[in-house]
């Protein structure tokens, strides 16, 4: 029931307090938490990097501004409404068609002009914000899931969380929504994780809320032998993100669209720590990796992206032996 | 991230200092690392009520001094607008308030705290002069008869005094005794007859001291000198053996109260009793002395009490500290269960508990039915305060009724921050249902408790208030622990998936 903490150590699990000090703390400066913290300014920032992202379809900053929205809604077939400040999911609606003069949500149930109006206003109102600030609701395109994630994902759309350290991608994880997490692809609510293969984007286990399962808890579909396509490119955009914020610790999390391939959904600056649950492995080995490594040896994103597809893949363990390699490389570089 | 050098030379820095202080003022102070054994402390206040009519006042009042039982700790005046000054004279000391100009009734105070002492010094004191005694005739026969029929009866002072006592207070009253009771006072004829039979003799005024009592009057007793040391009798049943509760208050003076310019000028007591710690009391009574420079005793007594309080402060986010990097608890608002730790101080633990339980619950079902109308943040949390405020007047108001004396005790919580946490849990519970609400409202608990149980040791209490710089080191261990990236034990329970295989 209890783990011991030295055979954690060993593995190299990354805990709570060590990711908040010699992570978090160190690689990511304070000044630039905002640019995650709101989605649609990392909208518009990454997207003059050259990273795409699910199209823009609308702000609503002000409150009167919803008064007649229903006239510009009704142009979109299919759209999400969201807060520019929410976190963990909260405050999303997802439209996935219109039925008269209401709108239907991914559940199939309806909502009438007026539900919707309020929803934005309470957007705006800052009812989903954290500490409650006034916020801004965008409206975006929605994304057509790849049709990969068809039956292992229930309502919501499955997503790609990958840890890009100091550039390089270090581990990555799919996130399936059920019944339970109402939706989201939030593991706290209980969503399903499957820990990704750096290497090839192949699934390796599956957990909910940190215990393992085989089968998707509301579509009873096999979770194991999972293959995510477009995988080079999903590194790619994940690393390149590292250039856009500078933030050494950063958790990207995009989604596969049918048309558009990998589209970045959002940024976060202090990623959670259940992805080694579902990869079977510590962050702490590829972390250290990563820390050891000459600052100009790898200059572009491709660069870097090859060398993770290399080092961090999950059938060479080759790394655990080394941790106390890299320990005290690290200390040695530390010590220069 | 600053090198571990300079960070662990500062760490190292604050621990030393503070031992080192500690340990300094311990020696050189006196100041005891253990909170030691207690001491009961009685605090004495004397009221002087007078009616002014315009004219210049001065009062005199006689104050007790260090004497065989009690030993003065602290005292004080309060009286606004008043000259102050305590004089001495012949062993008796006075206070004298002045004023110009007093109308109307005046209220003047005097408060002394005395704590119980046997083993105070004895001060030899030399041999009194017995009191010339004139009195007229036929009262002049009528003593010297009774002291002529006494005196053969006795072998010394004590036994003459005990006779003496006797003679006067039988019934029926001798013819002689009858005449000069007619005249004198019980008190001043027995002191008299002993000067008139060369026995040194005074009348003192006397407090018997008893806890909570108010509106209390000096009692006359006689002293009677044998043996080179006083006996104190109560004129009316002799020889008083056991001194422990009597306080003198004054021992020479014609009058304890002299009010010069004004009338109607009354004295009462109010008396009650404190346990101390003794080393606090020894700390307080060297005010004097050029003592501890970084010391809080120089604070009035009331400062005092609160930084009893603040002082606790730092331990309890010691606590909170520990709890959330080295155990992983989840709580509701960093510090909050700090807060409401200190509440428990002072509303105890269980009721402390039941009542913030109650605020909580009752606050979360009215909490529900805001969120349905829909308001803005700033106005539902003032909504939230006005509801906690109400919430609390009726506990109060009931448990009063009821005759529930710790339901009072409710008005000690913080209450913007129990309307803080109500939203806060409100929130939580339509976001992340009501087991999030549960862990982290049980965790928010727990580690409130656990504050106020390290809080609430005697050993804590002491050691904060009196060794203010032992804070330097509960400082650097929280540096300390700001750095500590180990695990949290409960991220033990959470990786134990990750435990099987190599």
């Amino acid at each position: 029931m209890w783990a011991n903490p030295i055979t954690l150590w060993r593995k190299g699990i990354l805990g709570m307090n060590c990711r908040n000090v010699a992570y978090i703390g160190r690689y990511n400066p304070r000044e630039r938490y905002p640019l995650v913290d709101d989605k649609l300014l990392t909208k518009m920032v990454v997207r003059k990097a050259g990273v795409a992202a699910p199209e823009l379809l609308l702000v609503i900053r002000m409150q009167h501004e919803i008064e007649h929205i229903e006239q510009i809604l009704a142009k979109f077939r299919q759209f999400v409404i969201k807060p520019a400040r929410g976190s963990g999911g909260k405050g999303i609606l997802v439209i996935v068609g219109h039925d008269g003069d209401n709108l239907v949500k991914s559940s199939g149930s309806q909502l009438s002009v007026a539900d919707v109006k309020r929803h934005l206003s309470n957007i705006i109102s800052g009812l989903y914000s954290l500490g409650g600030r006034t916020d801004v609701a965008f409206v975006e395109a929605l994304v057509t899931t790849d049709a990969t994630f068809e039956h292992i994902s229930y309502e919501g759309v499955p997503d790609i969380r990958l840890i890009v350290f100091k550039g390089y991608p270090v581990m990555s994880m799919l996130r399936l929504a059920t019944k339970q997490s109402d939706g989201k692809a939030n593991l706290h609510q209980g969503a399903v994780g499957i820990g990704l293969d750096i290497a090839t984007g192949r699934g390796i286990a599956a957990v909910q809320f940190n215990r393992p399962i085989d089968r998707h808890p509301d579509t009873d579909h096999s979770l194991t032998g999972i293959e995510v396509p477009h995988w080079r490119q999903l590194l790619s955009l994940a690393a390149r993100c590292y250039e856009v914020t500078r933030l050494g610790y950063l958790g990207a999390d995009m989604v596969l669209d049918v048309a558009r391939g990998p589209l970045l959904l959002e940024l976060n600056a202090r990623p959670g720590l259940t992805i080694q649950v579902a990869n079977d492995r510590g962050l702490l080995p590829r972390l250290r990796h990563v820390e050891s490594l000459d600052e100009l040896q790898h200059f572009t994103v491709e660069e870097r992206v090859d060398y993770s597809i290399e080092h961090f893949a999950h059938a060479t363990g080759a790394l655990q032996p080394s941790l106390w390699d890299t320990a005290e490389a690290q200390g040695a570089a530390a010590s220069d | 991230m600053t090198q571990r050098g300079p960070f662990l030379f500062l760490v190292l820095l604050l621990v030393v200092a503070g031992m080192t202080s500690a340990v300094f003022r311990h020696i050189k102070f006196n100041i005891p690392f253990l909170p030691g054994t207690q001491e009961t402390v009685w605090q004495i206040e004397a009221k002087i009520n007078f009616w002014g009519d315009g004219m210049p006042v001065q009062a005199i009042l006689s104050l007790p001094s260090n004497q065989a039982d009690y030993r003065i700790v602290n005292e004080n005046t309060v009286s606004s607008g008043y000259g102050f000054v305590i004089e001495e004279s012949d062993g008796q000391r006075r206070a004298r308030w002045s004023k110009r100009d007093v109308t109307g009734e005046q209220t003047l105070y005097y408060k002394v705290e005395l704590v119980a002492d046997p083993n105070q010094l004895r001060n030899a004191e030399a041999q009194p002069v017995i009191a010339s005694v004139r009195l007229d005739e036929p009262y002049a026969t009528a003593a010297q008869a009774i002291v002529s029929a006494v005196v053969p009866r006795s072998a010394d002072a004590l036994t003459l005094g005990q006779q003496l006592i006797r003679e006067m207070t039988v019934i029926p009253h001798d013819q002689n005794v009858a005449l000069l009771l007619d005249r004198f006072a019980l008190p001043t004829l027995f002191s008299d007859l002993l000067a008139l039979s060369n026995v040194p003799a005074r009348r003192v005024e006397a407090l018997i001291l008893e806890e909570g009592r108010r509106r209390q009057s000096l009692v006359e007793l006689v002293q009677v000198w044998h043996d080179g040391q006083w006996h104190l009798f109560n004129p009316l049943t002799g020889l008083i053996t056991d001194t422990t509760n009597l306080l003198l208050w004054q021992t020479d003076t014609p009058s304890v109260l002299d009010v010069i310019g004004g009338k109607r000028s009354r004295i009462s007591f109010a008396i009650i009793s404190q346990t101390r710690p003794s080393l606090s009391l020894a700390t307080s009574g060297a005010q004097g002395m050029d003592a501890p420079s970084l010391s809080l005793y120089s604070l009035p007594v009331e400062e005092q009490n609160m930084f009893k309080l603040i002082m606790l402060l730092p331990i309890g986010a010691l606590v909170v500290v520990v709890l959330r990097t080295l155990v992983g608890l989840k709580t509701s608002g960093t510090f909050m269960p700090v807060l409401i730790a200190l509440a428990f101080l002072q509303t105890q633990l269980i009721p402390g508990v039941i009542s913030f339980l109650m605020v909580i619950v009752v606050g979360l079902f009215i909490r529900s039915y805001l969120s349905t109308l829909n308001l803005l943040l700033v106005a539902r949390i003032a909504t939230l305060v006005i509801v906690v405020v109400a919430i609390m007047s009726i506990v109060s108001v009931l448990s009063y009724r009821l005759g529930l004396e710790a339901g009072l005790s409710i008005t000690f919580f913080p209450m913007i921050i129990l309307a803080w946490t109500i939203e806060r849990m409100s929130i939580l519970w339509e976001e992340d249902g009501p087991k999030e609400v549960l862990i982290q409202g049980s965790g928010s608990l727990l580690v409130a408790v656990t504050a106020f149980l390290v809080m609430d040791q005697p050993l804590t209490r002491h050691l904060a208030f009196n060794f203010p710089e032992l804070h330097l080191v509960v400082l650097a261990v929280i540096l300390l622990l700001g750095r500590y990236t180990g695990y949290r034990l409960l991220e033990l329970r959470r990786f134990s998936t990750m435990m099987g295989g190599d």
